[in-house]
């Protein structure tokens, strides 16, 4: 009984990571669905994010500074990545793991400064010493704030996917030849979607790191698992009521998120070795990836628009 | 309105699958002129296309639209001055967003893209009319992700996308070659409409003989990245597949040796 009540009780909490990552998740979808490109850096930018955050905050940074920096600081990783992959013509996925393993040692530094040390794996946040706005100790006034974030980060996406320039990256995604056709700067736009992105994964990781206290070096490994299976969960169990809504899809991100960590405390409830959570995220990512490709090619349906389909018209006609 | 001076490609250079593309490719288009182009397989007819467009940049020569030289600009930037039809219909639209979306890209081609939203409500009952003129009821489904449309139906409005803001020049790279025969036909008649109405200036690579003999007011044969023949107004015209075969053994001294060419 004991057990049952303390999961019960464990998820509200659960609820608040799932929007912290859904955040998160939203930076995935931003790359992994709208360009096109699988954004390796996030891993890394969350991290950076988080330790931002934490080593301005220690160095006596106002809270709304300190997102800004975490914020900024997301930014410059995407942009690295987005040079690597545009100017200097490093296949998508290189580029992010390049970018991933720059942040790992800027990350050790900067949580290092913050302690007069040439480096460290660890910066404690604790909202008893600090005027943290999430944390796990105050979960109630998390939800609050968290639905908040999403909803104004939602509502600004929204808004500039549908604006001329936002179209761009839209397109940018879809067909990179007609884009250049159409007079589309493509590298820009690719660029432009890094940065966005890996600005979101770093207030997502700032966010992250007040909610559990701490900004540690190793809270971004597998960042995009986690992101990657929000946005496919929530696609799968939301997608319907989302239509061709941009704002709904997003939505569905973050609920997707919500239910990523709903599923985790109810494993670890029933008694999983927690040790296998990323293993058990990994498989199932790898399955709902697999669906679409296995929908064609075993069950002659639709291919997704990724793979070239058969020439000549009449199949819809 | 386009000059090509002296155009030179060799893909691959150096390398075992060097390949001579374009070997001294000189053209002038007078404003108005539709030329029809076609060639053996690796002639150059669509890499020229490609030159002019600026998908890689040339070894040698220019390229002139209009009184400006673009040989140096990048592809996007050149695009205000291009209207681009490509083979796959998959290409010249993009597949997962809407009709209106895919024109309001194209209607923004040469512009600067702000933060103004994507698209107006004046703009869409602009584009309702525009699509109406093709006659496929696309302007009842405005709001259909292009992906959903037939090949006929993504080419017809990659034409509408092309010249709905008016291009100097219209590339027309084997737009109809993936087509149905009955479709193929019907978007060659709008492509007829569209550049009269416009009165654009246009070239058309085409495998077929007889199609490269019935469009446009001129017509040049290429061989080994070359132009070999140049026929235009009444003598083109009177040209017959046959003539123009025989046209090809006297100007290259080799048969011609295109299946798809001689069948189709």
């Amino acid at each position: 009984m004991d057990s049952l009540f303390n999961y019960l009780s464990s998820l509200p909490g659960a609820a608040a990571q799932g929007l912290i990552w859904g955040i998160m998740a939203i930076g995935v979808y931003l790359t992994y669905k709208v360009l096109d490109f699988a954004d390796l850096t996030v891993d890394g930018s969350i991290c950076t994010g988080a330790a931002v955050c934490a080593a301005m905050m220690t160095m006596g940074c106002s809270l709304p500074v300190a997102l800004v920096g975490a914020f900024l600081a997301g930014l410059l990783a995407g942009f690295i990545t987005g040079l690597f992959h545009t100017f200097m013509g490093i296949p998508a996925i290189l580029s992010g793991i390049l970018t991933q393993l720059i942040c790992w040692s800027v990350n050790l530094k900067i949580l290092g400064m913050a302690l007069g040390k040439a480096s460290a794996a660890n910066l404690p946040l604790s909202a008893r010493n600090f005027d943290t706005i999430v944390s796990l100790l105050d979960v109630n006034k998390s939800l609050v704030v968290l639905g908040i974030f999403c909803v104004v980060i939602i509502g600004m996406l929204y808004w500039f996917f549908g604006t001329e320039y936002g179209s761009t990256l839209r397109a940018t995604g879809a067909n990179p030849n007609m884009s250049r056709a159409q007079g589309i700067n493509t590298d820009a736009a690719k660029i432009f979607g890094l940065v966005l992105s890996n600005g979101i994964v770093a207030l997502s990781g700032a966010l992250l790191a007040q909610f559990q206290g701490n900004a540690d070096i190793n809270m971004g490994k597998g960042a995009i698992v986690i992101g990657l299976a929000a946005v496919i969960i929530g696609e799968a169990l939301f997608g319907w009521f989302a239509r061709n809504n941009f704002a709904l899809k997003l939505t569905t991100v973050i609920l997707g998120g919500v239910v990523y960590f709903f599923v985790y405390s109810t494993v670890i409830y029933l008694g999983l070795d927690s040790n296998y959570l990323k293993m058990l995220s990994a498989i199932v990512v790898a399955i709902f990836l697999a669906i679409p490709y296995w929908k064609g090619r075993y069950f002659g349906g639709k291919i997704k628009h990724k793979e070239k389909p058969r020439m000549g018209g009449g199949e819809h006609a | 309105m386009l000059k090509l001076n002296g155009i030179q490609k060799t893909f691959n250079r150096g390398t075992i699958n060097e390949k001579r593309a374009l070997n001294g490719v000189d053209l002038h288009l007078n404003p108005g002129d539709f030329v029809t182009i076609i060639g053996g397989n690796g002639a150059g007819k669509s890499t020229t296309l490609n030159a002019v467009a600026g998908v890689w940049p040339i070894d040698s020569g220019e390229i002139i639209i209009d009184g400006v030289n673009v040989t140096h600009l990048s592809e996007h930037k050149r695009a205000k001055y291009l209207g681009r039809i490509f083979q796959d219909p998959m290409n010249g639209t993009a597949a997962t967003m809407e009709i209106q979306e895919n024109l309001a890209i194209a209607a923004r081609r040469g512009q600067r893209r702000t933060l103004k939203w994507g698209i107006t409500r004046k703009e869409k009952a602009e584009y309702y009319e525009l699509l109406k003129t093709l006659d496929l009821g696309l302007e009842n489904r405005m709001t259909t992700k292009v992906g959903l449309l037939s090949g006929g139906q993504r080419q017809a409005l990659t034409l509408l996308m092309a010249s709905i803001k008016k291009p100097k020049i219209l590339l027309l790279d084997e737009h109809t070659a993936a087509l149905d025969p009955k479709t193929a036909a019907k978007v060659l008649e709008l492509t007829e409409r569209l550049i009269k109405e416009n009165n654009l200036t246009a070239m058309m690579v085409t495998h077929n003989m007889k199609d490269a003999i019935a469009y446009g007011n001129r017509l040049i044969m290429m061989h080994e990245g070359r132009i070999i023949f140049d026929v235009s107004g009444e003598e083109k015209k009177q040209l017959t597949v046959e003539g123009l075969i025989k046209k090809f053994s006297q100007a290259s001294g080799e048969e011609f040796a295109s299946d798809r060419a001689l069948l189709s």
